[in-house]
């Protein structure tokens, strides 16, 4: 069944569309060409002297060791804040589902933290972490063990990896608690029936069913990991010690702003573009394949 | 600002009617974009006010534009777009990047002198201050602003709890590491020895004071294809000494730029080194007593140490394609000001930074310096001796991102990862490449 509405003329649909393609065009299109541009090119910071440099930009890119290093550190990065943040949302919105006192300050309380702004959290995360003003780095240096993320590049990525996916727990919960109640009663209760213990139950009959929610929370924290933990790295680490923080979208800001490499720092924009576009893509066939199946 | 304006405003119309008012909309006005915050937000505030006072064609706006890079980036993207202010504070590590901006980006305090015919004489600055932002034939490209240095600083406290004498800090590495050990051993603060901007003070000011080349070419005044040497012997000595006091809990790695400068003013370190402009915050927060002393040098490297180099920022006049001649001469105007003995003596009173001019210095021997013992150790260290192609400062482009390797590497060093001369050969490295991309971002 198709439902479609059939205009008369062309200039009502265009006028429709217009807004959306004039933002989209405006706030996208337009920056990203720019950028494309700019990938190419040699400039001073004051844009005096624009030289046409082809692909040079992202050879040295890649045959820069430190850049490759950086693309691991990010995977790594985005696996453990998303492998944590689902994680956590996951066991916490299974009993957030169930019949208990208080449910819903339970669950507002939960969805707290996505409402701090990425600075913030960084901030509360150094009074809890930091080895001379954070309550739990004072403790843990005081009980022998030697806690520093100043210093020390696992210690940095543990602190960096808590407090993004702490951020994120929250988002998670809500899709999860939207997900679990979208499972119908009656298969849960057709599973007790047949003799399916918690444990069971929860991972043939649930897992599979929030799969969907699953899989777009899988790109939507990778999203998240890569790109919007900007603001708490760089408040927490500035990407040291060492480089041992510093992830894509750092290194983006730190070439471009900082040190004033156009042509470098717009040709890692553009990597990451293309990297933002094929986890799009990925996410449409998916989900177009599921919603069609 | 609003409220003075209009009031103004209507004194005029009151006293003289329309005539007055279309004489004050007359005024030429120009913006001076800057980096400061809280008390120096003040006196920034303070110096406007009384420049628009001092005289009536005129009018002078400070506006505030976040941190010394989000101010000079700022500046970047208003040139860009053909609205750059007329007057930007510019840090030390954007000099480099400032001075070699192709074309005609800004107008160098020599050529806007030339131009307007108004005396702007880089004779009266202090060398150590003239000579960073001078060309190397002594030709003033900006205008010398809030300049700083590093200094110890001390707690006196632990130094009497550990056995040491509290009126006297140490004046070499050498003594610097026994006065570390006396603390640690007598356990008279948590962290023995620590420092603020590790590059700058521990790698570029120790340079300076040893006479040894961080760069060669003069440090970068010659010519922009100046090579990174701070991997010789003497500095990895130095960093090699930093790593052994780490390593017997002597130094503490407190963290990038200035961050350690949290760990000063809670006197959790017996000795750190930092921005000697950290003076006014000390006095003000520290609840114990604090002394500041000069850098401590080696006295196998050298007998008698040199002057410092500056930190801090200095003025740039900046272009845009409708500015009028008229908007240049008010601008030098302001910086005529700026340089006047008493407006050099009482930023520099009011706000922790040394005086840039010898008049404005001297003013403050008279009065100041001799009531806050102390007060001119930060001068006197910049001043002291004859500079030499060592200790005239950096003209290095991206300073900021060398900076930032040598942290990464030393922070590697710390945790054991590599030697104190692999840390400084990878740094080398690593920043010549940036140097040789900045040559090629400016074409040339």
């Amino acid at each position: 069944m198709e439902r479609r509405t059939v205009f008369g003329g062309w200039l009502l649909p265009i006028l429709l569309v217009l807004p959306q393609v004039l933002l989209t065009g405006f706030f996208f299109y337009w920056p990203a060409a720019e950028a494309v541009w700019a990938s190419m090119t040699t400039q001073d910071a004051f844009g005096q002297g624009v030289v046409f440099v082809g692909l040079d930009n992202f050879v040295e890119l890649f045959i820069d060791p430190l850049y490759l290093d950086s693309i691991l550190r990010t995977a790594v990065f985005c696996a453990a804040v998303g492998v944590l943040a689902m994680g956590a949302a996951l066991g916490l919105a299974v009993f957030a589902d169930r019949e208990i006192r208080g449910r819903t300050a339970y669950r507002t309380l939960l969805i707290w933290p996505y409402a701090v702004a990425p600075a913030l959290s960084a901030v509360l995360f150094l009074f809890l972490l930091d080895p001379r003003v954070g309550m739990l780095g004072r403790w843990l240096n005081r009980i022998g063990i030697d806690w520093d993320y100043h210093l020390n590049g696992t210690q940095a990525m543990l602190t960096v990896v808590l407090a993004s996916a702490w951020k994120q727990v929250s988002y998670n919960f809500i899709f999860f608690v939207a997900g679990l109640q979208s499972i119908p009663r009656s298969t849960i209760e057709a599973a007790r029936m047949d003799g399916a213990k918690g444990w069971h139950r929860f991972r043939t009959i649930t897992v599979p069913l929030l799969a969907p929610t699953t899989f777009f929370l899988v790109v939507a924290n990778v999203v998240y990991a890569a790109f919007e933990t900007f603001g708490t790295v760089a408040a927490l680490t500035h990407g040291g010690p060492g480089k041992d923080t510093e992830t894509l979208v750092l290194k983006v800001f730190r070439d471009g702003v900082i040190n004033h490499d156009i042509g470098s720092s717009s040709a890692q924009s553009v990597v990451l573009m293309l990297g933002a576009i094929a986890i799009a893509a990925a996410q449409f066939r998916f989900l177009g394949r599921k919603a069609t199946s | 600002m609003k409220r003075r304006s209009l009031l103004a405003g209507s004194a005029a119309v009151a006293a003289t009617g329309p005539f007055a008012s279309a004489r004050a909309a007359e005024k030429i006005k120009i913006v001076w974009w800057h980096a400061m915050t809280a008390a120096l937000a003040e006196q920034i505030s303070r110096i406007a006010d009384e420049f628009n006072a001092s005289q009536s064609d005129i009018e002078l706006t400070a506006t505030y534009k976040g941190g010394y890079a989000d101010t000079m980036n700022a500046a970047i993207a208003a040139f860009r777009a053909g609205r750059a202010p007329h007057i930007v504070q510019v840090f030390e590590v954007g000099t480099g990047t400032m001075i070699a901006a192709p074309g005609k980006v800004v107008k160098q305090v020599w050529e806007l002198s030339k131009e307007t015919g108004i005396a702007l004489d880089p004779k009266h600055y202090i060398g150590a201050v003239r000579g960073y932002y001078s060309l190397s034939d002594g030709r003033m490209a900006s205008m010398p602003f809030n300049s700083s240095t590093a200094t110890m600083w001390y707690n006196k406290d632990a130094f009497a709890k550990a056995g040491l004498d509290p009126e006297k800090p140490p004046t070499t590495w050498q003594d610097v590491v026994k006065a570390a050990q006396a603390i640690k051993a007598a356990n008279a603060a948590p962290i023995p020895m620590t420092t603020s901007w590790p590059t700058w003070i521990q790698l570029e000011q120790y340079s300076a004071l040893h006479n040894i080349p961080f760069a060669t070419k003069s440090n970068g005044f010659d010519g922009l294809d100046a090579e990174l040497v701070f991997n010789s012997k003497a500095h990895v000595k130095h960093i090699q000494r930093l790593l052994d006091m780490a390593k017997d809990g002597l130094f503490k790695y407190t963290g990038r730029d200035n961050t350690p400068d949290a760990v000063l003013y809670a006197g959790e370190a017996g000795i750190s080194f930092g921005s000697s402009a950290v003076r006014g915050t000390l006095a003000k927060t520290a609840k114990f007593a604090f002394g500041g002393g000069y850098l401590p040098h080696d006295p196998e490297v050298i007998k008698t140490p040199l002057n410092s180099i500056i930190g801090g920022a200095s003025l740039w006049t900046m272009t845009a394609p409708d500015r009028s001649a008229a908007e240049y001469k008010a601008v030098a105007r302001f910086l005529q000001f700026l340089a006047k003995p008493e407006s050099d003596a009482a930023w520099a009173q009011n706000t922790g930074y040394v005086p840039v001019t010898f008049a404005g210095m001297e003013r403050l021997e008279q009065g100041y310096y001799k009531t806050v013992p102390g007060a001119d150790i930060a001068v006197k260290q910049l001043a002291r001796g004859t500079t030499t192609a060592n200790t005239k400062g950096l003209r290095l482009g991206n300073l900021s991102e060398i900076r930032n390797i040598v942290q990464e590497e030393l922070e590697k060093a710390l945790q054991g990862g590599q030697g104190a001369q692999a840390a400084m050969d990878n740094a080398v490295t690593r920043g010549n490449k940036v140097l040789r991309a900045f040559q090629k971002s400016i074409g040339a």
